[in-house]
């Protein structure tokens, strides 16, 4: 075998062949690796467009999103993670560093009015952050030519006029004179935006989201 | 006293490549460390740290690692074969290709165009240009392995063929996306799947990219620079087979006490601590190597280097067992510890190693002596001293910052706040600065070491003595 390349390649090969079927082939076909409950819903097109922000910016070097059942983390984050929590997650976002605190239960945690004002400025609201400052995600609009193309690929089975409501929908909420935190929009948001959907605005949609389906749960 | 009939020309284009991206590489990881202090350097979008970091652990895994290894290979595999590369053009197509290829990953990570899988960020089209190259450089070992004089396959080369077939399946596999244009696309696995498949690359790439070819030059630069056969080989036919089947059942050890089954996490961590015996049989067989003669230690200068290296290998291998353990990860995890555990294995490890091998070879090829002894010594005290700042440092900061994430009340409330733990961090991340920049002079010190032996007169006064 020492004086032999190819029948060497083939013999490595299969000696990483057997670990890499045991622990990454067989959990793939078990339903137990990732569990799919029907309470979890899957991330609306401008939750989803939102997420590929956190992706593109690279937010998940600096904040995890998994709670592990350790007494003091639940304290801080709340519940520990579920793992039918992350059903629709393509990537998984967990993270491997907390910079910044764990996310996955950042949903419903402030209002939407603390996340414009904190993204345009981290330390104006609190002068020692360390956080990059995200102000500009408000001046650029937010590009929805492929959100239907992006839920199709994922498998979240919207029609075309589920997510062409969906963008509308939220257009509507975060423009009307009612939004709740439309002051704070306002601010950080270019007069030529105000009409339209920012990427910061699906940025909070997605944080927004986060952690909501177990939430919900326990209110109801 | 060159030597003749091989071809040169891509090991040093390989080694020089790979000097150019570790020095873009550190220069990022700079500035990285400090806008986390000073968060006015984050000049958005480019320079924004999550933007920044995938280029710096992209620039230096791959432009400075890979590159570093693709031209220790190409060296040690016409040596080891006593032939010519089977294929020098397509060798030199090569390493244009892999510099482009660097370079536009680069450019699209600034541009954000990112599929957040660590160490796997580049989308698609570039993916398919990594699995070409990949190609290309399998194609000159294997024929050149297959053509070759030497019968017998010396320890490198067993290294070498398992690394050009192992991560050809790790990048394959955890890359399988399906696109949604040219710059965005979706990976085929959903949740703790993704997690499970992202951490067996993860944790792989590190085994055959950062592990795998650097034990490869350890086992062959080692013995040509000291004259001094391997301790055993029976124990290097033993720890290499046991090193490749263990490696790749540990990659859940990343997702500890995470929703990933609770199996997949204790068989991880159970062979983690079985991979200490291969890797601390590599680690023997060096020192054993060196048994009667550690006054080279004091007159080799590239005996510095391996033996450093090879030591923080042997830690590098007992403390990563040992923070996945439940009750070491549930204290150390998502804290600076492990960026110090990441910090040894790369600046002590695998950069004394290539660093030592470049030294070997740049004179070699050349027909030179090294311009400067002196300025290699300095190079790896400057390197010793900046990485030990950089690690210790990063340790202490991840002993207190998992402390505080702890600390409670007597009525079980948490005493500090999350923002409270992060400005504790602060006069780390300035140390960890200082021994970073120290880390930086020092390759500067090795660049234009081995530029000046480029410019150094031809067959100098001393021959060399491997």
């Amino acid at each position: 075998m020492y004086s032999r390349p190819i029948v060497f390649a083939i013999m490595a090969t299969v000696v990483i062949l057997v670990g890499t079927i045991a622990m990454m082939v067989v959990p793939l076909t078990l339903q137990s690796t990732q569990p799919v409950s029907p309470l979890v819903k899957p991330y609306t097109a401008v939750e989803l467009e939102g997420r590929d922000i956190y992706i593109r910016e690279g937010c998940n070097n600096c904040h995890t999103q998994t709670i592990r059942p350790l007494r003091t983390e639940v304290v801080r984050y709340g519940q520990y993670s579920k793992p039918e929590e992350f059903a629709y997650d393509r990537p998984f976002l967990w993270g491997s560093r907390r910079i910044g605190p764990d996310l996955q239960r950042v949903g419903g945690k402030y209002p939407d009015s603390w996340h414009y004002r904190h993204m345009d400025n981290p330390r104006s609201m609190f002068p020692k952050s360390n956080m990059p400052d995200y102000a500009w995600l408000a001046a650029r609009q937010l590009d929805t030519s492929y959100s239907y193309k992006k839920t199709h690929v994922v498998g979240y089975g919207y029609t075309v006029n589920e997510v062409n409501k969906n963008l509308a929908d939220y257009l509507v909420r975060v423009t009307s004179s009612a939004y709740i935190a439309g002051d704070a929009r306002d601010k950080v948001t270019p007069p030529v935006l105000k009409d339209k959907l920012t990427e910061m605005d699906a940025l909070v949609a997605y944080l927004q989201k986060l952690g909501m389906d177990v939430k919900n749960l326990n209110k109801s | 006293m060159k030597e003749e009939g091989y071809d040169y020309s891509v090991v040093q284009g390989f080694a020089f490549s790979a000097l150019f991206w570790l020095f873009v590489g550190l220069a990022v990881g700079l500035w990285l460390a400090a806008e986390m202090v000073y968060p006015g350097l984050n000049l958005a979008p480019w320079l924004a740290f999550g933007r920044l970091r995938v280029v710096h652990t992209n620039g230096l895994a791959f432009g400075f690692g890979l590159g570093g290894i693709f031209a220790c290979t190409y060296y040690m595999l016409q040596r080891l074969t006593r032939i010519r590369l089977a294929f020098p053009r397509l060798a030199k197509f090569h390493m244009y290709f892999f510099n482009a290829a660097i370079a536009l990953a680069a450019l699209s990570l600034f541009a954000g165009m990112n599929t957040s899988h660590e160490y796997a960020e580049l989308e698609w089209p570039l993916d398919i240009g990594v699995v070409v190259m990949w190609v290309i450089f399998a194609i000159n070992v294997f024929g050149t392995l297959i053509k070759r004089k030497e019968k017998q396959m010396y320890i490198s080369l067993w290294y070498i063929i398992s690394m050009t077939v192992t991560i050809a399946v790790l990048y394959i596999v955890n890359n399988l996306e399906i696109p949604v244009n040219w710059f965005k696309s979706y990976t085929v696995y959903a949740g703790a799947n993704d997690a499970n498949v992202e951490w067996w690359y993860g944790h792989n790439a590190v085994g055959f990219v950062f592990t795998v070819p650097i034990l490869a030059m350890f086992y062959y630069f080692l013995p040509k620079s000291t004259n001094l056969p391997i301790y055993s080989h029976r124990l290097s036919i033993v720890a290499f087979w046991s090193l490749i089947f263990g490696y790749v059942w540990t990659g859940a050890h990343h997702l500890m006490l995470t929703p990933l089954p609770e199996w997949i996490q204790t068989v991880a961590i159970a062979f983690s601590i079985f991979l200490i015996a291969p890797s601390w049989g590599s680690v023997i067989n060096g020192y054993y190597t060196m048994r009667g003669e550690w006054d080279k230690m004091r007159s080799n200068y590239l005996v510095k280097f391996f033996i450093m290296g090879i030591t923080f290998y042997g830690l590098q291998t007992i403390q990563g067992p040992t923070q996945g353990l439940r009750i070491m990860t549930g204290f150390f995890h998502y804290t600076d510890w492990v960026i110090g555990h990441v910090h040894m294995g790369t600046m002590g490890w695998v950069t004394m190693i290539i660093s030592a091998s470049l030294y070997y070879m740049i004179p070699a090829v050349n027909g030179r002596e090294i311009y400067s002894v002196k300025l290699a010594n300095t190079h790896f005290w400057l390197i010793l001293v900046g990485q030990l700042i950089f690690t210790i440092t990063m340790w202490i900061a991840g002993i207190q910052q998992g402390a505080m994430w702890k600390a409670s009340n007597p009525d079980g409330s948490l005493t500090y706040s999350f923002l409270e733990t992060v400005t504790a961090m602060y006069p780390y991340w300035k140390i960890r600065f200082a021994g970073g920049f120290v880390y930086f002079l020092g390759i500067v010190v090795f660049g234009y070491n081995l530029l000046m032996t480029l410019k150094s007169p031809e067959e100098a006064t001393q021959p060399r003595t491997a």
